[in-house]
């Protein structure tokens, strides 16, 4: 049983298909990229795998249970739970210092423990920063934070919408560093980016265009460790439809 | 760490490091809390201001002969039933008729210090008679006989024992010089008033006096208590209240507290809707922290905790500003309204900041539970 899977997903605003009957599967401790074009519909895909928004129509299953009916309340509790955020533009709480952001997770999933928020920021290489507060840190090490909150109450999955959209290379490399260290782990990653050198260090690339998964790349480079049976089902898919193709449904 | 312990910690991080914003919201809630326990403690102080005030008034008790006449040892007896300290001042009055420039005119003798303690709104040009020979007349009089200060007046007096053998008897004729001119606006402008001893000089009769008027520091129940002592202690005395007074006193003790309560309910109410408001912003601002709460696992119920929390805090520490600052306020408004200083209710405190607490967390309601509305989804996308 595949830990994520998408069946048949729709999310229509109006006339608009944000997302276009998008199937997919996410296996136990896969790193996949998302991919395409502004507007093609990847943060409302996020957001539907990370239980913020529901789709039109269509199945969520997240560990073989449907999550795509249930209420707003029970999706806080799976999204507490199961998945850990990291987003473009950091959002940390901007009142509360490094380690107490950290914290927050914990407060909310469990029971806050200090010294384990502690060892989280050491792990992103932050133990000197953590009395500080986000306005005090530079957008890499906010960045970084966001990460060891995203890590903190051990998520199933980790989804990163951008998570390197506003940072410069250096930062962008120690973050990249960062998901290799949790894949190596076994943490399920799944991570949308724009930029292809974030993308091709996954172990599988998916582009979306117009809502629609118009391309599933299985990275032959990847180097990092892999926690699942080899064959699985990483076949490479050729393209799902030729550029043509899309370009001529387009223009109609 | 305990989860409570991070809890404050968030809550006191929130109130500490965004200081500017939550001044502005202390700010509202102090100023509400101060003019509350501060009208409040008057509220509670303006009986006995009250008190003191109509003192100020007049006189409270009137001593009348039970036969013809009083003397100045029955209106002694009479005043010794009263507990000494609390006596503000005791008037005799004797009048007789005179005549000034062959016009009748009524002349008081009176003793003066007790007059100017039981009439203390008189208004006197000049100044009060304070030696034998010296004469204080009404404002009516002075018009009427084209009188001024300084002037020397004659004053002549018939003895009654006249009658109708009229040709034998020799009208007594004093001179006084003229002190002071009194102005009331009352019936007190037509007389004329000189010392108890220079009116026996005049009429060559000691104590026959007419009334005597008092001012006594007591509640209407315990005035009404005296007088039915006096009246039994000494038969010579009809001690009456007088009833003007002491019954507009209660009258206007009661309008005046209805409207304390009325002020005070108003206030109330601008508080909330200030409190109200400054959430509502406070909300908006945080749209954003509201939804990355959510967005990490914050249910509802634990963002109306934290919210409300903040809230009330906030409530606590206004309502013990409040309460010093009230406490400054009422003070102030005692010196300067009532003349005299108020006394601290320590018990006003715990209440001043339960209140407070609670009307803060009362009015956050509505604008906390729009927080919980916020979709992190959309708060969280883009800038
Ligand atoms: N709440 C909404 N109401 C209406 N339309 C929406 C809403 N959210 C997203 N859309 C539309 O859905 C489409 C997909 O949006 P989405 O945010 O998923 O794009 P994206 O791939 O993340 O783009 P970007 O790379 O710019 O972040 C867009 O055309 C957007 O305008
Ligand atoms: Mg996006």
């Amino acid at each position: 049983m595949s830990l994520l899977e998408l069946k048949h997903i729709y999310k229509i605003y109006g006339e608009l298909h944000a997302l276009d009957d998008v199937s997919m599967k996410v296996e136990k401790g896969e790193w996949v990229s998302i991919m395409g074009p502004s507007g093609s519909g990847k943060s409302t895909m996020m957001n539907i795998i990370g239980c913020m928004d529901k789709p039109s129509k269509g199945e969520v299953l997240l560990d073989g249970v449907d999550i795509s009916k249930e209420s707003s309340k029970n999706l806080t509790t799976v999204r507490r739970d199961k998945i850990g955020l990291i987003f473009q533009q950091f959002h940390l709480v901007n009142y509360l210092t490094a380690v107490e952001n950290v914290m927050l997770a914990q407060y909310y999933h469990s029971i806050p423990d200090e010294k384990e928020a502690m060892e989280a920021l050491e792990r992103v290489g932050l133990a000197d920063r953590a009395r500080h507060l986000p306005s005090q840190l530079s957008g890499g090490e906010q960045q970084r934070v966001c990460v060891a909150r995203a890590l903190i109450n051990y998520p199933e999955i980790i989804l990163a919408d951008e998570p390197t959209g506003n940072l410069d290379e250096a930062n962008e490399e120690i973050v990249v560093d960062l998901f290799h260290k949790l894949h190596d782990e076994g943490t399920t990653l799944i991570v949308v980016t724009h930029d292809p050198e974030v993308a091709e260090v996954a172990q599988k690339t998916i582009v979306l265009r117009n809502g629609r998964v118009v391309k599933e790349v299985v990275n032959q480079n990847f180097t990092g460790k892999i926690h699942f049976s080899e064959e699985g089902t990483h076949v490479t898919k050729t393209d799902l439809k030729s550029e043509e193709e899309i370009k001529a449904e387009e223009s109609k | 760490m305990k989860k409570r312990q991070m809890y404050f910690r968030m809550i006191i991080a929130s109130l500490m490091r965004r200081r500017s914003r939550m001044l502005v919201a202390l700010l509202s809630i102090a100023i509400g809390a101060t003019v509350l326990s501060g009208l409040v403690t008057i509220y509670y102080d303006v009986p006995r201001q009250m008190g003191a005030q109509f003192r100020n008034y007049g006189a409270n008790m009137i001593f009348t002969p039970a036969e013809d006449k009083l003397t100045l040892e029955e209106i002694q007896q009479g005043a010794a039933v009263l507990n000494g300290k609390d006596v503000v001042g005791i008037a005799p009055y004797r009048y007789e008729n005179v005549r000034i420039h062959e016009r009748p005119v009524v002349i008081a003798g009176t003793d003066m210090t007790g007059a100017q303690a039981t009439s203390p709104y008189w208004h006197v040009e000049g100044s009060w008679p304070s030696a034998d020979g010296q004469i204080m007349i009404g404002a009516g009089i002075a018009e009427s006989f084209r009188l001024k200060m300084g002037d020397l007046l004659e004053v002549s007096y018939t003895p009654e024992e006249a009658g109708e053998d009229a040709e034998t008897v020799v009208d007594r004729i004093t001179e006084f010089e003229i002190t002071g001119i009194l102005d009331t606006g009352g019936s007190e402008e037509d007389y004329v008033y000189v010392s108890l001893a220079d009116l026996e000089a005049l009429t060559e009769k000691p104590d026959s006096i007419d009334v005597a008027e008092l001012s006594i520091s007591a509640t209407s129940e315990e005035l009404a208590a005296y007088a039915e002592q006096i009246s039994n202690a000494v038969p010579a005395v009809n001690a009456r209240l007088v009833k003007r007074v002491t019954a507009s006193e209660t009258t206007v003790l009661t309008k005046l507290q209805a409207l304390v309560l009325l002020v005070t309910i108003v206030v109330l109410a601008l508080t909330m809707i200030c409190v109200a408001t400054t959430m509502t912003a406070v909300v908006t601002e945080r749209r954003k922290e509201i939804g990355l709460r959510k967005a990490i696992g914050a249910s509802d119920a634990s963002i109306i905790k934290e919210f409300l929390g903040e809230s009330m805090m906030l409530g606590g520490l206004g309502g013990i500003l409040g309460s010093i600052l009230g406490f400054i306020f009422a003070q102030q408004v005692s010196i300067h309204v009532f003349s005299s200083s108020i006394s601290f209710m320590p018990a006003l405190v715990p209440i001043t900041i339960l209140v407070s607490v609670l009307v803060t967390g009362l009015s956050s309601l509505m604008p906390i539970r729009s927080a919980t509305e916020v979709d992190p989804a959309l708060v969280l996308k883009g800038e």
